[in-house]
């Protein structure tokens, strides 16, 4: 009886600790830091989402596409500025993190694009936004969405 | 006699390193410098254009005379470079404060299809007071982008909008409508602020 109680008590506290750290889901070793977003106007418009990956394992991982219920479109592109200051956007394809390195998605260079919105994104709000890799595993992370000027994660 | 004549060679060296480094100078700094054909902006003067305002003010290159500028082309649509080079433009006004009062502050729209007056409205609501948003038939923003150097390029995306290729620099002018230079995309604000000082300065100068 009391043995028991004493496995529950210690189920409950692994079951809290896995769950504070949503990040380690699916490959164990991709940890996802500082996401943040803009807020939207309306739903016509792409949205744009930030953050680093990190691959902490010693395999290499390698992203191939993301899902979101915020946009039926979700996809990672690139913005390339070229040598006369003009800026295109492009999908980036697939990426490889190769062990102990990580990738920015930062204004200016790679973006999560959040193509047709499902709803409008709104400051203050979070959406769930799931990574995949080429292993079938997935991370998902609530992505806080921050003003529409807002410049960076502190904002 | 031959001390002479070794200070004689070494005035030769001395006039003909001299004289390299003076050519090397024409040839790059210099008047001798080739000229960036078509990069550099004409004068606010010299251009010819008619847009709209946010707030449906006609508007021209006259309306910027006066006062030095800061332009940049974009489109609402943009989901990264322009709410990041209006983010930016805001915190580099933030910086200088009362200083960049007389500045004319002008986010000219490069899709004119989506980016009508009302939506170029609420879309500057968005960032620092100072920022107006200009929009306009096709066929003028044609005309400002010429005048501009700058070229922007619709670009059909997946999902079956359109996207839109564009200059992303940031062009100084001073308040006599000389180009003075230009901010790259994402450039840190130690070198964007001094950049938009030396626009301020320049109208100074000219004041007085």
């Amino acid at each position: 009886m009391k043995k028991y109680i004493l496995t529950g008590t210690l189920a409950a506290l692994l079951t809290l600790g896995g769950l504070s750290v949503p990040a380690l889901a699916g490959p164990e070793d991709v940890v996802v830091e500082n996401a943040w977003s803009r807020a939207s106007i309306g739903m016509n418009r792409p949205g744009a989402a930030y953050m680093t990956i990190r691959n902490t394992g010693d395999e290499p991982v390698t992203l191939i596409g993301l899902t979101t219920p915020l946009a039926m479109m979700p996809e990672i592109h690139e913005t390339k500025t070229n040598a006369e200051g003009v800026s295109s956007m492009s999908p980036a394809g697939e990426i490889a993190i190769a062990p102990g390195e990580s990738i920015a998605l930062e204004p200016g260079g790679l973006h999560a694009m959040l193509m047709r919105l499902q709803e409008p994104m709104t400051e203050g709000d979070t959406f769930p936004l799931t990574l995949l890799f080429d292993d079938g595993g997935e991370v998902t992370v609530e992505v806080p969405i921050l003003g529409i000027a807002a410049r960076g994660p502190e904002d | 006699m031959q001390r002479r004549a070794i200070l004689g060679y070494g005035a030769a060296g001395v006039g003909a390193v001299a004289l390299m480094l003076f050519v090397g100078w024409w040839r790059v700094d210099g008047p001798g410098a080739p000229a960036p054909v078509g990069q550099r902006p004409v004068t606010l003067t010299e251009m010819d254009f008619r847009l709209t305002d946010h707030e449906g003010n006609a508007v021209g290159p006259e309306t910027l005379i006066g006062r030095p500028t800061m332009a940049f082309f974009g489109f609402t649509y943009c989901p990264d470079v322009c709410p990041t080079t209006l983010s930016d433009i805001s915190g580099w006004l933030d910086d200088l404060g009362d200083e960049a009062d007389e500045m004319n502050v002008v986010f000219i729209t490069v899709d004119p299809e989506r980016d009508t007056v009302e939506t170029m409205a609420e879309y500057v609501g968005y960032f620092h007071p100072a920022i107006r948003g200009w929009t306009g038939p096709e066929e003028q923003i044609a005309r400002v982008a010429d005048g501009f150097r700058a070229t922007y390029e619709r670009v059909p995306a997946e999902s079956g909008d359109y996207t839109m290729n564009h200059t992303a620099s940031v062009f100084l002018f001073a308040a006599s409508g000389r180009f003075v230079t230009m901010i790259d995309y994402h450039e840190p604000k130690e070198f964007a602020v001094p950049k938009i000082r030396r626009a301020l300065e320049e109208e100074m100068e000219g004041a007085t």
